[in-house]
């Protein structure tokens, strides 16, 4: 056995594992740049990812690859998680591509990338499309970056 | 307000993560499927590399969902980028001397590189998706070192097209051979030679150069739409 084990090393690699996760995750939850969500979603994925690798980690164990002078495959890590962790790198990618082609369009419609400035002119197109009045008065609240908008009064 | 709701949810969210994580015991992980198959694979697929041998061999279908998945991406972004025709535009700068020569030294390297990994998965660390990524990049550097050039989309399609053609051909094949799809067919060969696995590295071959031309035409566009605006 190695004098690597225990509880430390373990709480440690976990730990980063889900500091990478939770930062994604509170990035996709509080960025308003888009590119800075789409990024978010991709550290979300890494630390999901490592999460998954470091659960089937074995000490004293080699990966499992059959190399001519080191046979054994009783020492072996588990080659599943490990192949899910393949087909879940190639799909975050795929899903990455189609977001950033996505921030792409936004930009060129809209030509922003701030979620609260977005929302406004969408807002702005949803009002005008349904033939609505903007709110004009001047005690009317900021819609726009409320998120939530119940002081929105449209009218039917 | 905001803000208040997302600390809470980041906060729940590593009180559940450390919650699943404390009950694992790092580096004792148990084995139930994993053991069957590093007893089980070198015999029944023939390949050294137990990680292929769960992708191709045990999990197939699943691989070919991924594909699918990975086509729909690809297909999904051009369709929001749209096509254009990038005479009308302005003519971009080209990238410099240092990637222009850089990008002609390293197109044959990266081509024989992402070759011998797409060839050698299963055997090493490596195989389809790794080394199409590498191919993509080779075809996409030079993109980006002339930005007027452009790729040949149309050549693109029919390699990614007839790439995952085959794969369903050979999964195909096994049906027809009497067994299930995509069982592994052909001899099983030595071990740890480069023909061996049977059908497996035909099929990270398929896998190579679909995720290769795709993820080549994929980045083309996003390069051609931000050069025309």
């Amino acid at each position: 056995m190695m004098d690597l084990s225990g509880p430390d090393l373990g709480m440690v690699l976990y730990g980063g594992a889900v500091a990478l996760a939770v930062i994604g995750a509170i990035g996709v939850a509080t960025a308003t740049h888009l590119v800075r969500i789409v990024l978010a979603i991709a550290l979300l994925e890494a630390g999901a990812n490592l999460l998954l690798l470091l659960s089937a980690y074995r000490f004293d164990a080699i990966a499992p690859i059959i190399v001519t002078g080191r046979e054994g495959v009783d020492s072996m890590v588990d080659p599943v998680p490990q192949a899910m962790v393949l087909t879940a790198i190639v799909i975050g990618v795929g899903i990455q591509a189609f977001a950033m082609s996505t921030v792409l369009k936004v930009h060129k419609v809209y030509a922003t990338l701030d979620v609260r400035v977005l929302l406004k002119k969408m807002e702005q197109e949803i009002d005008a499309q349904a033939g609505v009045e903007p709110v004009s008065s001047p005690q009317a609240p900021d819609r726009a970056g409320i998120p939530g908008a119940a002081a929105k009064n449209v009218e039917f | 307000m905001y803000r208040v709701t997302s600390l809470l949810f980041a906060v729940g969210l590593t009180v559940l993560l450390f919650a699943l994580v404390s009950h694992l015991d790092f580096g004792h992980a148990p084995m139930v499927v994993g053991e069957s198959v590093n007893r089980l694979a070198a015999e029944q697929t023939g390949a050294a590399n137990f990680v292929t041998a769960v992708v191709l061999g045990y999990r197939g279908i699943d691989t070919l969902g991924e594909l699918a998945i990975l086509f729909a991406a690809a297909t999904a972004a051009g369709l929001v980028l749209g096509h254009k025709r990038s005479e009308n535009s302005r003519r971009e700068a080209d990238g410099g001397a240092i990637l222009i020569y850089g990008a002609d030294l390293f197109f044959p390297l990266l081509l024989v590189v992402g070759l011998y990994i797409i060839l050698h998965g299963h055997l090493t660390p490596g195989g389809g998706f790794q080394g199409g990524v590498i191919l993509a990049a080779a075809f996409f550097v030079p993109v980006l070192a002339r930005p007027g050039g452009g790729l040949n989309h149309r050549a693109l399609s029919i390699v990614e097209g007839l790439a995952g053609a085959s794969f369903i051909v050979i999964g195909l094949w096994g049906l027809w051979g009497g067994g299930e799809f995509l069982q592994p067919m052909l001899d099983k060969g030595t071990l740890g030679e480069l023909v061996s696995a049977g059908t497996l590295p035909l099929l990270y071959l398929a896998v190579g150069l679909k995720v290769g031309a795709e993820l080549a035409g994929l980045l083309t566009t996003i390069a051609e739409t931000e050069a025309n605006e």
